[in-house]
Order: structure tokens, then C-alpha cells, then sequence
């Protein structure tokens, strides 16, 4: 115990003694410069980056826990990917406890920041615009924290990304909280993560606001406990100029709220308006799939206190306008495609759940059964009202982040 | 006594000419002559050993020539799959260099840099020495170089080589959190040197630098360009090599789900039928990584034929596609067959 108290008072002491500023500016070399910043700061240091914009041709990485990386604001310190030649992303991240704020990254070539494998990640009033507009072309993600734990997404906005602005993968313990997504093919997507909040964010003029997947085939999958409350997701209309071929890329333009393939989800008090497909979404995985560990189906959905306003006008997936038709012109807010039913792969039998898509605003179910029944088959019918669930504690991230992302 | 003493310190304070294993140990040289690895003509100094792998990593047609130094009286010790358990105060060396025509190989080659893999007691650290004017150098943060050579076709070629900084080599050379070798696998050493000669793991257990080295059974990496050997053999090598260092379980593209490490067999996470998770546009337009018997339509080839960051893999450590390997790769879709049972066609979505 002594010796704990001894080491945790050294550790104290030298990272409060030691920690330093590294101040990066403008100029030539802007590359090696802010490169050999990020590598040769120590933990606890914080390495400012002066306002000015940063013409970068490779990617910058760090690797180095418990740094802080620091701009001058979202349109002030502005790291200019447009010529970058090398790395698939802007800014990469591989190390724990690190905050990233106040800056603007422009045209990475690939995703704009990503981090991998950090155990406390917070990016914070960031900026990552593809200022040529919405183009195929455009990198993946904007802000992209993947195989992560206690993420932090904060007051930040990314326009124009050909994937999701905002994509958390394979991640727990997660906020993503004040921020805005506009002009990408999804705004906000959480995709094979457990415990997530989404709270408080804009998307707006995306194909899809906001989606919660899961996908077979990979490492960290069975999503579940994603919580979307206060967002405002609106006008999501956007063509979707996705590349075929991305599971984004199935996402009918119009589309408010996706949830796929994940379990204990709550949908509550988000203001969801002038989305012309489905304000909510509840579908299984649609595509075969070869992996026997794999649920495909949505369990556990409650779509509650939300205020639904002129959705559903006119639905852009196949097989919608008839089902709009077929219930007055309109679709209601919520939208479940009924399956309870799949194939585990490789002759594993049928496995089936309820589902248990609960709302308290009108809603329809298609009646599709089996996964993999093509939504033409549809049976259209007034969802029958359940049980919604309990509201849940907020997720808590460490206080010690909570505090360098204010 | 007092005489032995003295000859001991001076000793540690300046040891004989050779390997520095003191700094290498303990300092990241700003020099590379520093750790007298080499000598002044390039010779590698005693006990530093050449070895060759049976399928390299693709480098923008870089010739590169790699060496081992083992402590005296140490031993790797072999294993079937990754890396051979190299001891603390290993270093491996990989240098790398341009000939002016890649017809002609050995002729004026010009040095660019040489990489460094030292085991020190906390892990692995890598460390790249660029060549300038007077000799090589640390550079952290990397550094590009133009390089012109003539390819194998005639042609005039002017790249940005790359040397990758610091973080990069980690990307590459990454296992969970570990820093790792990649090339010196039983595997890929399962051959003679330069092709020729003596099988490399049996003389490097002979000479009493590998133990544990079974009687047979050994793994062995084809050479991916050898068309005496099986296709899918030389496909398989090929992509362990240059796509399995990220895409394995413990790798950089972990998330990925696509594992291309020689061990791997379900043909999902080989990449057969499956479909993209965060590409992006990287996709191409295509369903998924491998649609057996449509190269053209596969993910992975896609990727490898490209040169623009953001769509092109590897990520990083080429500028240039590798027309040869791109060639194989496409041979070994083109001759797969859809695997019974596994059903490309879905439902739309809804």
C-alpha cells in the first residue's frame, strides 16, 4: 500500500513537473514539424498547434498516451489535407488518453481522424469539411474512433464525408454529444459498440441521420445499449453518393433514424423532422451472411417522447411508396421491417426473437418474417402496441477526460 | 589485479571495433555508423548475417538486403507462426536501395536508407537511418526522397520514396500493443539464402543461432514468383506478406475482419465474399474484398492496383502498384470458383 502511495505520488509528481507545451506554427516543413511534435511529445504534454493552415502531403499520426493536441479553433488552426499523397487518414491516433480539440482538418484524402485502439479517446470542437461538397470521392469517415474505449465526441462538426461524418466502430463506453453532422451519406453512426449515449447532436441534410448497425464478420459485433436522446435530425434528404458496395450505400436518402441488427436500443426526446423516408428505421441485417456467431435481427427497440413533424412523405426505397400508399400516403414515424426469423449459416437451424419494437407514436411492421425477404413481400400493418423499456443511466466517461475535453 | 580492472574499464568505455550492443541497448544513435552494424565500405561487421526471404514485402522496386545480429551465445527460437523469438539485444537490419535500371540490379545501386528492429529489454524499437552526405541518419519523422530509376519495361521512373516515420513503422510492425518483426518467420526463412544453397533455418540452427528448430514439419512460405510452384500457394505468400503484417487479428486493420496471415481459413476473413466494412471509397463500387473468379470486381485487387491514398493498399510503403503482384493476385481470383453453399445474392434493403 505504502509502495502504491509512493508510486502514485511519483507519477503525480513527475507528470506535473515535467509536463510541457510544445508549440508547433505555420511555415515551411509544416510536416516534419508537427510529425516530429507529435512524436517526441511526452505523456501529459500538450502540443499546441498556432492558428494558420497547414498544407500537409502525408498523414500525422501519434502514439504517445495522455497528450493533448491542441489548435487555435475550428477555422483557425487548419490542417490542409488537399495534396495529401500518402496514409489513409488525416490524423491517426493508436494511443490511450488523448484529447484532440480546436482545430479544422480539410480534404484528407481518406478518413479525417481516426483512432485505433485508444482506451480514452475525446475529439473536441473539431472541424472536418470536404470543401468541395458532397462527392463519392471524398474520404470514408470524418471523425473515426474504431476498436476504442471511453470515446468522447464533442461539439464538433464534419461535413461531406462519402461514408458517415461521424462513425464510432467496434467501441464502448462512448458519448457522442453537441455535434453536427451535415452533407454526408450518414451523419452519426454507431456501428458493432456497446454503450453508447448520442445526445444533444445535429444531422441535417444527410441521406441518413442517424444510424446504429451491426455487421458480421468481425472482431468486436453483437451492438447493444445505444441511446439517441435530444437530437435534432432533420432533412435528411441528401442523395446518397456513397460507393457501392459500403453498407451505407443501402441506406435510402430520407432516412431520420437507422437501427439494424442491434439489441436495447432507446430512441427518446429527439426532434425528428422533414425526413421523406422513415423518421425510424428497425430492420435486420439485409444481406447473406456466412458467419454462424452472427445476429442479424434488431431486439429490444424503444422509440419514445420523440416529436415526429412531416416525415415519411416519400419513402425512396423500393417497394416504399406502394407501403406509404397502402397506409394512407403517408408513413407513420416508425417503421419495423417484422423480422424475427433466421437461418444460422452453414444448416445451424432457425433462431427467431420477438424483436420487441416498442413505440408510443404510430408505427407500422412489414411482416417480412424470414431475414432476407425481399421487402416487396411486405404486409403491411399497424405496429401493435409493447412494452417500452425503462430509461437507463447516462454513460460516464472518466472524470480525467471529462475534464481536458471542457 | 589492479591491472585486470583497469583493462575491464577500458574495456566497457571502448570496446573493440564491431557491434555496439552497449548502444543499441541503451541510445537511439543519431548515427547509424555509431552502431558500427557496418563498416565504412558498407561491409557488415562480424557476426552481423545476411539472410533472405522467400517473398518480400513489396517497396516500390527498392532492393533491400537484410541482416540479423544475435548476442553472442544467444539463440532464437523458432516457432511455427509469426515471428522466430529473436533475443533481447537482437537487431535485424533491412537497407534498402535503387539500382539506375532495374534490368541491370547490382549495378549502381544507390543507398536510401536502413532500418533498424533492436530488441532492447522494454520491446522492440525501430529505428530509420536515412543516407545524407557523410553518412546515414536518425530520422523520426520521416522524410521523402525523389528517386529516379529505369523499371523493367525501359521506362523512365521518378517517385517520392518514402521513409516512413516513426509511427509508421509501428503500424506496420504492430501485435496488440507489441512492437514485432514480421519478415524473419520459419516460414519465410524456410529456404536457402538468396535461393541458393543451404537451407536457412537449418544452418542458422547449426551455427547455433536458432533452437527449438523441430526435425521436420517446418512451415514454408512459397515464393510468390516462382510459377513452378502452386498458384494459390504464391497468392497466399504474397498477400501474408504484404497485406498480413496489418490485416491478422493483432494488426492494425484487426477491425477489419479481412485477415490475410497464412494461417487464416475461413474464407470470410480471407476476404472470399465478403463485404467492406469502414472502405469507404475504397470499395470501388464493388461488393466485396474477393468475388472468386471476378478480379475485376474484387475489393482487394482494387486496392492494389490504385496509387491514391485513401483507396490504395498497402496504406503506406509504396508509390508505385506492383504490376507483378498485381498479375498474380488477379490469376489466383480468376481461377477460384463461388464455394458451394455460400449464396452472393441479398435482399435488398428495405
Amino acid at each position: 500500500m505504502r509502495m502504491a502511495l509512493l508510486i502514485a505520488a511519483l507519477l503525480g509528481g513527475s507528470s506535473l513537473a515535467q509536463a510541457k507545451m510544445i508549440h508547433v506554427g505555420p511555415g515551411d516543413n509544416a510536416q516534419e514539424k508537427l510529425q516530429t511534435a507529435l512524436i517526441e511529445a511526452q505523456p501529459g504534454d500538450t502540443v499546441h498547434i498556432a492558428a494558420g493552415r497547414y498544407a500537409l502531403a502525408d498523414g500525422l499520426s501519434l502514439d504517445v498516451d495522455g497528450v493533448t493536441v491542441k489548435g487555435d479553433g475550428p477555422d483557425k488552426t487548419i490542417l490542409d489535407f488537399t495534396a495529401q499523397k500518402v496514409a489513409g487518414e488525416g490524423l491517426l491516433i493508436t494511443s490511450d488518453n488523448v484529447v484532440l480539440r480546436d482545430l479544422g482538418i480539410e480534404n484528407p484524402a481518406g478518413n479525417g481522424v481516426k483512432s485505433k485502439g485508444s482506451d480514452g479517446i475525446a475529439l473536441v470542437n473539431l472541424r472536418v469539411e470536404w470543401t468541395g461538397g458532397p462527392k463519392s470521392t471524398n474520404g470514408a469517415y470524418g471523425l473515426y474512433p474504431v476498436s476504442s474505449k471511453n470515446v468522447l465526441i464533442d461539439r464538433s462538426v464534419v461535413k461531406g464525408a462519402s461514408d458517415a461524418g461521424i462513425y464510432v466502430g467496434q467501441s464502448q463506453n462512448i458519448i457522442v454529444r453537441n455535434s453536427r453532422a451535415e452533407m454526408n451519406v450518414a451523419g452519426i453512426e454507431i456501428e458493432n459498440s456497446y454503450d453508447a449515449d448520442v445526445v444533444g447532436n445535429t444531422a441535417t441534410n444527410n441521406a441518413g441521420g442517424i444510424l446504429v448497425f451491426d455487421l458480421p464478420d468481425l472482431p468486436q459485433q453483437g451492438g447493444r445499449n445505444v441511446k439517441l436522446t435530444n437530437n435534432q435530425v432533420i432533412d435528411n434528404n441528401h442523395v446518397n453518393f456513397a460507393a457501392p458496395g459500403n453498407i451505407v450505400a443501402g441506406v435510402p436518402s430520407g432516412t431520420g433514424i437507422m437501427v439494424m441488427a442491434n439489441a436495447n436500443v432507446m430512441v427518446t426526446g429527439n426532434h425528428v423532422m422533414g425526413n421523406n423516408g422513415s423518421a425510424v428505421m428497425v430492420v435486420a441485417y439485409t444481406q447473406a451472411f456466412t458467419d454462424k456467431a452472427y445476429n442479424p435481427l434488431p431486439r429490444a427497440v424503444s422509440i419514445a417522447g420523440n416529436h415526429f413533424m412531416n416525415n415519411g412523405k416519400s419513402p425512396s426505397f423500393a417497394g416504399g411508396k406502394e407501403i406509404a400508399a397502402a397506409v394512407g400516403g403517408t408513413l407513420p414515424p416508425v417503421m419495423w421491417d417484422g423480422i424475427t426469423r433466421y437461418n444460422v449459416p452453414g444448416g445451424g437451424g432457425e433462431k427467431s426473437a420477438d424483436g420487441g419494437i416498442a413505440s408510443d407514436a404510430p408505427g407500422i411492421t412489414l411482416n417480412l418474417g424470414l431475414q432476407g425477404t425481399p421487402p416487396a413481400q411486405a404486409k403491411p400493418a399497424p405496429l401493435a402496441p409493447t412494452k417500452l423499456a425503462a430509461d437507463r443511466a447516462p454513460i460516464v466517461l472518466p472524470a480525467a477526460l471529462e475534464a481536458r475535453a471542457k | 589485479m589492479r591491472r585486470i580492472w583497469a583493462a575491464l574499464l577500458l574495456l566497457g568505455a571502448a570496446p573493440a571495433p564491431g557491434v555496439r550492443s552497449d548502444l543499441l541497448m541503451a541510445t537511439d544513435a543519431p548515427r547509424l555508423a555509431d552502431y558500427g552494424l557496418f563498416n565504412a565500405a558498407g561491409q557488415p561487421a562480424p557476426g552481423v548475417q545476411p539472410y533472405t526471404l522467400n517473398t518480400p514485402l513489396f517497396s516500390d522496386h527498392a532492393e533491400k538486403f537484410r541482416f540479423a545480429w544475435l548476442p553472442p551465445g544467444t539463440k532464437a527460437d523458432y516457432r511455427a507462426s509469426g515471428a522466430l523469438a529473436f533475443p533481447v539485444g537482437t537487431v535485424l537490419v533491412k537497407r534498402f536501395a535503387f539500382p539506375a535500371d532495374l534490368r541491370q540490379p547490382t549495378k549502381a545501386m544507390r543507398p536510401i536508407e536502413t532500418r533498424l528492429l533492436i530488441h532492447r529489454a522494454a520491446g522492440w524499437v525501430a529505428l530509420s537511418y536515412v543516407e545524407q552526405d557523410g553518412g546515414a541518419v536518425l530520422k523520426r519523422a520521416g522524410v521523402k526522397v525523389p528517386v529516379q530509376f529505369i523499371d523493367k519495361a525501359g521506362n523512365a521512373q521518378a517517385i517520392d520514396y518514402a521513409v516512413p516515420n516513426q509511427n509508421q513503422c509501428k503500424t506496420c510492425h504492430q501485435d496488440g500493443e507489441a512492437i514485432t518483426p514480421i519478415g524473419p518467420t520459419a516460414g519465410n526463412l524456410n529456404g536457402g539464402l538468396s535461393g541458393q544453397g543451404a537451407n536457412q533455418l537449418m544452418a542458422w540452427a547449426a551455427s547455433g543461432r536458432l533452437a527449438g528448430l523441430p526435425t521436420g514439419g517446418w512451415p514454408r512460405l512459397a515464393k510468390w514468383d516462382d510459377a513452378a510452384e502452386p498458384l494459390d500457394a504464391r497468392a497466399r505468400a504474397y498477400l501474408a506478406v504484404n497485406c498480413g503484417h496489418c490485416h491478422s487479428r493483432g494488426g492494425f486493420a484487426s477491425n477489419s475482419g479481412l485477415y490475410l496471415v497464412p494461417e487464416e481459413t475461413t474464407p470470410a476473413h480471407m476476404g472470399v465474399l465478403k463485404r467492406p466494412v469502414a472502405a469507404g471509397r475504397g470499395s470501388g463500387g464493388h461488393e466485396f474484398s474477393i468475388l472468386p473468379g471476378q478480379p475485376d470486381k474484387s475489393i482487394l485487387l482494387h486496392r492494389m492496383i490504385a496509387s491514391e491514398p485513401g483507396i490504395m493498399m498497402p496504406q503506406f510503403g509504396r508509390a508505385l502498384a506492383h504490376d507483378d503482384g498485381v498479375a498474380l493476385i488477379r490469376q489466383w481470383i480468376a481461377s477460384m470458383s463461388v464455394p458451394t453453399g455460400a449464396a452472393p445474392a441479398a435482399a435488398a434493403t428495405p
